[in-house]
C-alpha cells in the first residue's frame, strides 16, 4: 500500500491532467452539442441532414476511433490545433499551449464524441416540452429562434439536466482512452506506468486509479440522483 | 410478443453456438507429426511440453524483423525464429506453436502467470526483470538508437533532448522510454508515448515528434521500409541484450535453451534465422553473443 | 417534436429555404473539399498504394486483408455477444436482489423477538447497502480500467483465462451493473398499482417480482437494452489494451504491415457505423411497436423509465 504514499504525487499528477482535460472536453462538448442540437431541429433541411449525420457518425463510432482519427487525421490536414493555444486558459491548463500537440487532440476527440451525446441529451430534454407550449407560442407568432429562446429551451433546460449530467460522467470515464494517445501522465496512464515501468505491485496502484475517477464520478452520480427524485416528486 | 421472446432468445443461442464454433476451428489444423522420439529427463519442463505437443510461445506482433503479424495471420521474424529453433529442439513440430502476442509491460506477467511457456519477444535482459523470471541467453545484443528524418542535422545523439525543445516518441511500458526520460528536460513536454512504433513514425512523418528512439535493430527496420525517408541520429547509446523469458525456478529449461542456443551458433541455424528475417534490413548480426549461465 | 416548433413554411418561406439550403449545402461541400480533400489529396492519402488492398479486389493483398479484418469482425461479434448475454443474466439478478434486499431492509420483523429481529434488519440493509456500492464503484469506473483490472488482477489470484475472458468479464462487470439499474428503474418505475394487485392476490414479494414487475420492465425497456448493446459492441474496441485480436487490433495488425493508417482505420469505422446504426434503427423500430401496443394496454408511461432510457442511450 506503500505506493499510495510514495508515489502520491504521480497519481495527483494524473488527477489533475484528467481532471483539466475533462472540464476543457465538457464545455467544449455542450457548447458544439447545443449547436449541434439546434441544426438537428431547425427548419433549413442540409442543416438538419448535416445534425443528423454528425450525430449518427459520432454515436456510432468507437471513441478509440474517434481518439484515432484526431490524432493522425488531423496531423495530416495539417493540423496541429494549434488554435486551442487559447492565451488566457493556458494558465491554468498548461498541457494547452506545449508543443506537444496531443493533448489537444485527445480534448478534440473527446469534445466531437461527447457533443453527439449532448445534442441527444438536449433533444431528450425538448422532447420532454408538451407540444402545446411550442403550438401556442407560433400561434402568437413567434419565429422559429425565438420559440426555442423564449418557450422551448428555458423548459427543456430541467428535463435535460440529468441526462446531460449522465454524459458528463461516461465523458470523465471516456477520458482514461487519452493514455492511449500520446498524452503522457494522466490518471489511467499512471497505473501503467507504475506497474509496468515501476513495478510496483498491481493491487495498490489499482486501488489509487480507482478512487482517482470515483472522486469525479460518484459526487456527481449522486447529485444526478437527487436532482433526478427530486424532479419525480414534483412530476407527481 | 410471446414468440417473439423464443425467437430471440433461439436467435442468440444460435449465434453464440455458431460463433463458438467458429472459433474453435482454426485450432485444430495439423500438419506432420514431427519427430516425438526425444527424450527429456523425467519430470522437467521440457518433458511436459514434449509430451503434450503444444506449446505457447509469447512474441511480439508489430515488430518489423521480430516479430510480426502480417496479412497471413502468422507472426513472421527473428524472435519467431529463434522460437521455432527451441521448439524444434523440444521434439515439437513448428505447427504446434500457438504463439501468444506480449506486448512489453505484459511479458513477467505472461511468464509468471503461466500464460506461455516462454517468450521471445525483443526482451532485454536486466536486473530487475530478473527479481521476477529468469533469462536464458542473450541469442543477440542490440542497443538504444535515435530515428531522425533524413534530412535532421541537429539531433545527434540522446543529449541533443536536454535542451528541452526537441520532442520524441516510444512505446508505454518499454525500457527504450524510461531510458530517454532520464535525458529530456520536462517529460510532459517533450516524450510521447503510443502503443506501437508506427504510431510514433505516423507522428515522426507528421512533424509533431523530432525522433523515434528504441533499440537499433527495430529503427531500422523502418529505415529499410522507406527507403532515404529517415536515418539513424549517431551510435547506440546503451546495450540491450536480448534474452529468453522463462521462469524464475526453472534452471533445467534455461540450460536447455542455452544449449540448443549455442547449437544453433554452431550448425548456422541462428544466422538463417537472422538472414531469412531482420537481416534482410540490413542490420548487422555480428557475432553470437555468449550466453550467460548465471 | 421538432415539426411543432416551426409553421409550415408559406410561399416566401419556400423560397427563403430552398436558398438557404442551396447555400448551406454548397458551403458545406466547399468547406469539405478545401478542408478536407485537398490537404489529403496533396498528401498521397488517395492514392491506390494506399486504398487498394482494402477497396479494389484485384489487389494481392485484398483476400488477405479482408480474410483478416473478417477474424476481426467474428472476434469482435464473439466478444459482444457473451458480453451482452452474461450482462443481461448478471444484471437481472442483480436487479433482483436490490429489489429483495430494499424489501427485506424495510420488513419490521415483528413476530420474532427485538434482538432476533434487529439482527436480521441490520444484516439486510448491510447487505443492501453493500450491493449499492459494488453498483456505484462499478458504475462509476471507466470500463478501460474495469478490463483492465480484471486482465492484470485475475492471474495476481491465480486465475488466468483467454484474452477474450478477460474483455468479456470486463464487459460483463460494467454492462451488467448498468442493465441491472436500467431494470430496476424499470420496475420501480411501474405504476404502483401493478404490485399492490399482486400482493393482493396474494403473492410473494419474490413472486411479484419476478412475475409481475420484471416481464414489464423488460418490455418497457427492451429499447434501452438494445441501445446498451451498441455501447457493448463499441467497448469490445478497447480489448486492443489486452491484446485481444479485435477488429481494431487486426487494423493495428494490418498498418503494421501496410503503412496505410488512415484507410485502415476509414474502412473499420464504416463497418461500426453500419453495423451499429442497424441496431440502432432495430431499436427505434422495437420502440414504436412497444408504443403502439402500450396504446391498446393502457399501461401509462413510467416518467423514470422514460428517462432512463434517455440516459442510458447517452450512457457509455
Amino acid at each position: 500500500m506503500s505506493v499510495l504514499v510514495d508515489k502520491f504525487d504521480v497519481f495527483a499528477g494524473g488527477f489533475w491532467l484528467t481532471f483539466q482535460i475533462c472540464v476543457l472536453a465538457a464545455i467544449g462538448a455542450l457548447i458544439l452539442g447545443a449547436v449541434v442540437a439546434v441544426l438537428r431541429i431547425s427548419p433549413v433541411p442540409p442543416l438538419r441532414a448535416v445534425g443528423t449525420a454528425y450525430v449518427t457518425i459520432f454515436r456510432n463510432m468507437p471513441l478509440t476511433v474517434v481518439m484515432f482519427f484526431s490524432a493522425f487525421a488531423l496531423p495530416a490536414l495539417g493540423s496541429n490545433a494549434d488554435f486551442l493555444r487559447i492565451p488566457v486558459l493556458d494558465v491554468v491548463f498548461t498541457r494547452l499551449s506545449t508543443d506537444l500537440p496531443y493533448f489537444r487532440f485527445a480534448l478534440i476527440a473527446l469534445t466531437l464524441y461527447t457533443a453527439a451525446f449532448v445534442c441527444e441529451a438536449l433533444r431528450s430534454g425538448i422532447n420532454a416540452v408538451p407540444p402545446g407550449q411550442a403550438e401556442a407560442a407560433r400561434s402568437l407568432g413567434l419565429t422559429f429562434g425565438q420559440n426555442l429562446r423564449y418557450v422551448v429551451l428555458p423548459q427543456s433546460w430541467k428535463a435535460s439536466i440529468v441526462p446531460l449530467g449522465s454524459v458528463i460522467i461516461a465523458m470523465i470515464k471516456n477520458s482514461a482512452l487519452i493514455g492511449f494517445f500520446g498524452v503522457v501522465g494522466d490518471l489511467s496512464a499512471s497505473a501503467d506506468q507504475l506497474t509496468g515501468a515501476e513495478g510496483y505491485a498491481f493491487i495498490p496502484v489499482a486501488i489509487g486509479i480507482s478512487i482517482g475517477y470515483l472522486i469525479m464520478t460518484v459526487p456527481l452520480g449522486a447529485l444526478l440522483d437527487r436532482i433526478e427524485r427530486r424532479q419525480a416528486v414534483a412530476a407527481r | 410478443m410471446r414468440f417473439t421472446r423464443a425467437a430471440v432468445v433461439a436467435t442468440a443461442a444460435a449465434l453464440t453456438f455458431g460463433l463458438t464454433a467458429c472459433a474453435g476451428e482454426d485450432a485444430g489444423s495439423s500438419g506432420d507429426t514431427g519427430g516425438s522420439t526425444k527424450t527429456f529427463a523425467a519430470g522437467s519442463t521440457m518433458e511436459k511440453l514434449n509430451k503434450a505437443q503444444a506449446i505457447k510461445v509469447g512474441t511480439k506482433f508489430d515488430q518489423p524483423g521480430f516479430g510480426l503479424k502480417g496479412l497471413s495471420g502468422k507472426p513472421e521474424g527473428f524472435d519467431v525464429e529463434v522460437a521455432k529453433i527451441i521448439v524444434k529442439e523440444l521434439g515439437i513440430p513448428a505447427d504446434k506453436i500457438e504463439f501468444v502476442e506480449t506486448p512489453s509491460k505484459i511479458r513477467e506477467d505472461a511468464i509468471v502467470n503461466n500464460n506461455v511457456d516462454f517468450v521471445v519477444a525483443t526482451y532485454t535482459i536486466n536486473d530487475k526483470r530478473k527479481e521476477r523470471i529468469a533469462f536464458a541467453g542473450p541469442y543477440y545484443e542490440a542497443g538504444q538508437n535515435i530515428l531522425v528524418k533524413a534530412d535532421e542535422a541537429t539531433i545527434t545523439g540522446p543529449d541533443a533532448f536536454k535542451a528541452g525543445d526537441k520532442k520524441v516518441c516510444s512505446v508505454t511500458g518499454s525500457t527504450p522510454a524510461e531510458n530517454i526520460k532520464t535525458y529530456v528536460k520536462d517529460v510532459a513536454t517533450q516524450v510521447v508515448l503510443f502503443d506501437t512504433y508506427d504510431k510514433c513514425i505516423t507522428a515522426l512523418d507528421g512533424g509533431q515528434v523530432n525522433a523515434v528512439t528504441t533499440d537499433n535493430v527495430i529503427l531500422l527496420g523502418y529505415i529499410a521500409k522507406n527507403e532515404g525517408k529517415y536515418k539513424l541520429a549517431g551510435d547506440n547509446f546503451t546495450k540491450e541484450p536480448y534474452g529468453i523469458g522463462v521462469k524464475i525456478d526453472d534452471k533445467d529449461f534455461r540450460t536447455f535453451i542455452n544449449d540448443t542456443l549455442e547449437k544453433a551458433y554452431a550448425d548456422g541455424s541462428w544466422k538463417k534465422a537472422w538472414d531469412d528475417t531482420a537481416g534482410k534490413f540490413g542490420a548487422e548480426l555480428g557475432t553470437a553473443p555468449a550466453v550467460n549461465r548465471y | 417534436m421538432t415539426s411543432v416548433l416551426y409553421d409550415v413554411p408559406g410561399p416566401r418561406q419556400r423560397r427563403l429555404t430552398l436558398i438557404l439550403s442551396i447555400v448551406a449545402t454548397f458551403v458545406v461541400v466547399a468547406g469539405a473539399y478545401y478542408l478536407i480533400y485537398l490537404p489529403l489529396d496533396e498528401k498521397g492519402q488517395f492514392s491506390m498504394e494506399l486504398w487498394g488492398p482494402l477497396v479494389d479486389p484485384s489487389n494481392e493483398n485484398f483476400v488477405l486483408v479482408w480474410e483478416r479484418i473478417w477474424v476481426g469482425i467474428e472476434n469482435t461479434l464473439i466478444a459482444a455477444v457473451l458480453a451482452i448475454v452474461a450482462s443481461l443474466i448478471i444484471g437481472t439478478l442483480l436487479s433482483l436482489l436490490r429489489l429483495q434486499l430494499k424489501s427485506i431492509a424495510g420488513n419490521r420483523y415483528a413476530g420474532l423477538s427485538t434482538p432476533v429481529a434487529y439482527l436480521l434488519r441490520g444484516l439486510g440493509s448491510g447487505l443492501a447497502v453493500l450491493t449499492r456500492v459494488c453498483v456505484e464503484v462499478f458504475r462509476g469506473l471507466p470500463v478501460v480500467i474495469t478490463i483492465f483490472f480484471v486482465a492484470r488482477g485475475f492471474p495476481e489470484f491465480g486465475v488466468t483465462l483467454e484474452t477474450l475472458w478477460y474483455l468479456v468479464i470486463g464487459l460483463t462487470i460494467y454492462n451488467g451493473v448498468v442493465i441491472a439499474e436500467i431494470l430496476r428503474s424499470g420496475m420501480e418505475g411501474l405504476p404502483f398499482g401493478q404490485r399492490e394487485a399482486a400482493v393482493a392476490i396474494g403473492l410473494s414479494p419474490f413472486q411479484t417480482t419476478t412475475l409481475i414487475l420484471l416481464p414489464q420492465s423488460f418490455r418497457i425497456m427492451l429499447p434501452a437494452l438494445i441501445s446498451q448493446l451498441v455501447v457493448v459492441l463499441k467497448d469490445t474496441s478497447l480489448g486492443f489494451i489486452i491484446s485481444y485480436e479485435e477488429t481494431l487490433n487486426i487494423g493495428k495488425q494490418i498498418i503494421g504491415v501496410l503503412s496505410n493508417p488512415i484507410q485502415v482505420y476509414f474502412v473499420i469505422a464504416v463497418l461500426f457505423i453500419l453495423v451499429n446504426y442497424s441496431l440502432s434503427k432495430l431499436a427505434q423500430y422495437v420502440q414504436k411497436r412497444l408504443a403502439r401496443g402500450r396504446k391498446t394496454a393502457n399501461l401509462p408511461v413510467p416518467h423514470n423509465a422514460v428517462q432512463t432510457a434517455d440516459l442510458v442511450d447517452v450512457d457509455d
